[in-house]
């Protein structure tokens, strides 16, 4: 059934490119130049990290503080990467290339297939076509807000938080995550007065995670079920 | 500064990719790091959802952006897809700051 792996895969491929105006948009109205948008989606490539760094940027916070958001967030694609190793088998430099398309998207559309040749050729269309449309049209994004002025005029700064809010839902799928979701913002809620941009993001994150963590209280499957049942085109990379 | 960070956030963000997959599957896979690994996105999601809607600098106010939050849950609830997500939210926050 390669032909319907190689339609799915270019549809998740494109469905999901195409948000990546979004994150142009945002990044430009957040005070990031065309260039630094397009860097972000060519060399980071994962889109819930992209965001946070831009949020966090445009909070007015150390921007290192924003590149420490977004690689905690982006450890999820190691584990994805654990999972897809033993079906991929990338050696040498096919894996140094591949390994840049290690996000959401291309790991749910591999593990969804059966056979080995499957996966395979399922990581590498989705991943890339992602890749290739969601740099341009961070481009195309990037482009229009930086010609719109106080983002605020277009309520770009309401759409960052619905951003996340879209990222967030889909992992909502068990009790341990919307606890520490809640907790997360409310801890994070409770420091933006206290400390300076950035770290009530960090703190509210990590505060949640130890929580979930400590007790049994939640003694139930925690593992990411969001990532199974993550409908194609609903996430960013 | 920006361009350090972007460089900093692309070498961390690249590392993790190719550590996984790279590193054999027995040192990373404990119920541990398994559980860690589940609740970082919802943590820090929900965190940066918070700090970006109620946030003014050091101060927390209630403005158009709570407005478009409320339409992205509503859309989210209708299982809109994400650029409509967005798109619905910086509408109505755009609205609300018209009226």
């Amino acid at each position: 059934m390669a032909r319907k792996v190689v339609a799915d895969s270019l549809g998740v491929g494109i469905a999901t490119g195409l948000y990546g105006v979004s994150f142009g948009a945002v990044a430009t109205a957040s005070g990031l130049d065309v260039w630094q948008a397009c860097a972000l989606s060519v060399l980071v490539f994962t889109g819930a990290s992209q965001f946070a760094f831009v949020g966090v940027v445009a909070a007015g916070g150390a921007p290192l503080a924003g590149s420490l958001t977004a690689v905690l967030l982006g450890s999820r694609n190691l584990f994805y990467g654990v999972t897809l190793a033993p079906r991929l088998r990338l050696r040498g430099w096919r894996r140094l290339v591949h390994a840049q398309v290690v996000i959401d998207e291309s790991t749910a559309m591999s593990l969804g297939q059966g056979d080995e040749a499957d996966a395979r050729l399922a990581f590498r269309l989705t991943g890339w076509s992602v890749f290739v449309l969601w740099n341009l049209m961070t481009l195309a994004g990037a482009l229009a807000g930086s010609a719109i002025g106080d983002p605020r005029t277009f309520g770009l700064d309401a759409a960052v938080g619905a951003a996340f809010l879209a990222l967030l839902w889909p992992r909502l799928t068990a009790a341990p995550q919307r606890v520490v979701a809640v907790v997360g913002a409310a801890v994070a809620t409770g420091l933006v007065p206290l400390t300076g941009a950035g770290v009530p993001i960090i703190a509210g994150g990590a505060v949640a995670v130890l929580l979930g963590l400590a007790p049994d209280i939640f003694n139930r499957d925690t593992r990411d079920r969001g990532k199974r049942r993550q409908v194609p085109g609903e996430e960013s990379p | 500064m920006i361009w350090l960070a972007i460089a900093v956030t692309a070498v961390g963000c690249y590392a993790l990719k190719l550590g996984g997959l790279s590193v054999p599957e027995r040192i990373l896979r404990h119920p541990a790091t398994d559980r860690i690994a589940a609740l970082i996105p919802p943590a820090l999601l929900g965190a940066l959802v918070a700090v970006q809607v109620l946030a003014d600098g050091r101060a927390l106010v209630l403005d158009a952006r709570v407005a478009g939050l409320a339409a992205a849950v509503a859309l989210l609830v209708l299982r809109a897809p994400f650029l409509v997500v967005v798109g619905g939210a910086a509408l109505v926050a755009a609205l609300v700051r018209l009226l």
